[in-house]
């Protein structure tokens, strides 16, 4: 087996800038935004790009935390999981344009189970997504509308996101 | 999570997951669309023997929650009159596809009997025994105080140095021994109080103290006060003189009301009877948790539900 580093530190900051201000841009501004992070690490990255947005419009991004575990196509195939906590921010999602932040997009049941999870909680009125590492392999009809990187992979190879605030290293690897 | 027999067996990390998982559910309680999906295409039958209305009603909510469909069978007017066996009962349910079994008995290890004779593969979880245990009861009671201490920051939290009484029938109380063995587990004291001859013979080897005075118990400034039901159904001796002398030593009145301390709160597991253990000031204060611990009750269950179902049912398994 052997480990490669596809982004360092500074790749990951760097990739984390541009998607924030793609996410500005796109947006014409900052108005409306509201960015769901999904556990675990998906809610580190989405910390960091509300803090980016804020930092970079000056106006305050409101920032919250998605977890789908209880929306998965696939419980019944695994053991059993703990879900994690969501948090929606006090404003609510209703009408605002929802940014959801993951680390890696692999086969799209992810997010199609957040899309599930934020019809419950509300109607924005877009739904966008940013993405760490996007490595290809979907399995259902969706598509990242901001990526840090596009990683061609295997299918049997794996990914590895670690960041400093989760794992206390910083760096993505691939695995084959 | 294969079965939830009793509260006696749980470790404190997996009974803090199980509350943890409820503080999760809880949450998805407050939004637009209630429902999950989760369990949707899972049968959850229950199978009550004895009655009652707000565990089943809690258990049928949980389950509906979750998307699962719930079955209610009750013994009266079933074939179990007509005196068909649990066995046959259990396999006829078995039969139709149910995933899981809640189980109401009047005799205590029936639960366990069903999770382990391998008559059914469904999951089973106690909704009540004899007087051995309800699980989910403790587990809302422990949840509720929790929640009522920390709050919103109740996450990951066991119940170290809390103190609680609990008061009442003990010898009777299913209620109490689940509540004794999981709240003790997760680090709280706990005082049972009541009179002698509603205290079990020898509860030497249970981890609690033993006060027969209330006045005493109240002195000792508990976090929580648990007032226990007296159950006439099960009143089939001469336990105490009369329903007066037992409300004036052992029911919670306004003045030992007045006499608790400021931030303690009362805990009834329901139906309340009023004034005879608990008076009406007490019941309707607004440190009694009587309906959040009922709102609590959903949420619980559905975690047991979750963590019973929607996984794989494999072995024995942890709790990721």
């Amino acid at each position: 087996m052997s480990t490669r580093v596809v982004l360092h530190e500074a790749d990951i900051a760097r990739a984390l800038t541009r998607i924030s201000h793609e996410i500005l841009e796109s947006n014409k501004g900052p108005e409306g935004l509201v960015v769901l992070g999904i556990p675990t690490r998906g809610v580190a990255l989405g910390n960091r790009v509300a803090g980016l947005l804020s930092e970079f419009s000056g106006t305050e991004v409101p920032v919250g935390s998605l977890d789908i575990t209880m929306y998965r196509d696939d419980l019944s195939r695994h053991p059993t999981r703990a879900p994690r906590p969501t948090s929606i921010p006090p404003g609510g999602i209703d009408g605002r344009t929802v940014v959801l932040v993951d680390d890696v997009l692999f086969s799209g049941r992810t997010i199609r189970a957040a899309l599930d999870a934020i019809g419950d909680i509300g109607r924005p009125a877009v739904v966008r997504l940013a993405i760490l590492v996007d490595r290809g392999h979907r399995e259902l009809p969706i598509r990242p509308d901001f990526v840090g990187k596009n990683l061609p992979s295997a299918r049997d190879e794996r990914v590895f996101v670690r960041l400093a605030d989760v794992d206390g290293v910083e760096e993505v690897t691939i695995a084959s | 999570m294969r079965n939830l027999l009793d509260t006696i067996s749980l470790s404190s990390d997996e009974a803090v997951t199980i509350l943890d998982v409820a503080e999760d559910m809880a949450g998805t309680q407050r939004r637009e669309v209630k429902k999950l999906p989760t369990l949707r295409g899972k049968t959850v039958v229950n199978l009550f023997f004895e009655d009652s209305t707000r565990t089943r009603i809690s258990f049928e909510a949980a389950a509906k929650r979750l998307s699962a469909d719930v079955i209610n069978f009750s013994a009266k007017g079933s074939s179990v009159s007509k005196g068909e066996s649990l066995q046959d009962t259990a396999q006829t349910l078995q039969a139709m596809g149910a995933d899981a079994v809640v189980i109401r008995h009047g005799a205590s290890g029936a639960p366990r009997t069903l999770a382990t004779s391998g008559w059914i593969t469904a999951g089973v979880v106690n909704a009540g025994d004899g007087t051995h245990e309800h699980p989910t009861q403790a587990l809302l009671d422990a949840f509720t105080i929790r929640k009522r201490r920390f709050g919103d920051d109740s996450r990951g939290r066991t119940l170290e140095g809390i103190r609680v009484a609990i008061v009442g029938d003990i010898l009777h109380s299913r209620v109490a021994r689940s509540n004794l063995w999981l709240l003790t587990t997760l680090g709280a004291e706990v005082t049972l109080v009541g009179p002698p001859t509603l205290i079990p013979q020898d509860v030497s080897a249970w981890p609690a103290r033993i006060v027969y005075d209330l006045d005493e118990a109240i002195a000792a400034g508990p976090d929580a006060l648990m007032m226990l039901r007296i159950q006439s159904e099960r009143m089939n001796a001469a336990y105490f003189p009369n329903e007066r002398e037992y409300a004036r030593s052992w029911g919670l009145d306004a003045a030992r009301l007045a006499s608790l301390p400021a931030d303690s709160i009362v805990m009834h597991p329901g139906p309340m009877n009023r004034g005879l253990e608990i008076s009406a000031e007490a019941a309707d204060s607004p440190r009694a948790t009587v309906l959040e611990q009922v709102a609590n009750g959903v949420s619980v269950r559905m975690a047991v539900l979750y963590l019973l179902l929607a996984g794989e049912r494999g072995e024995e398994g942890e709790i990721r």
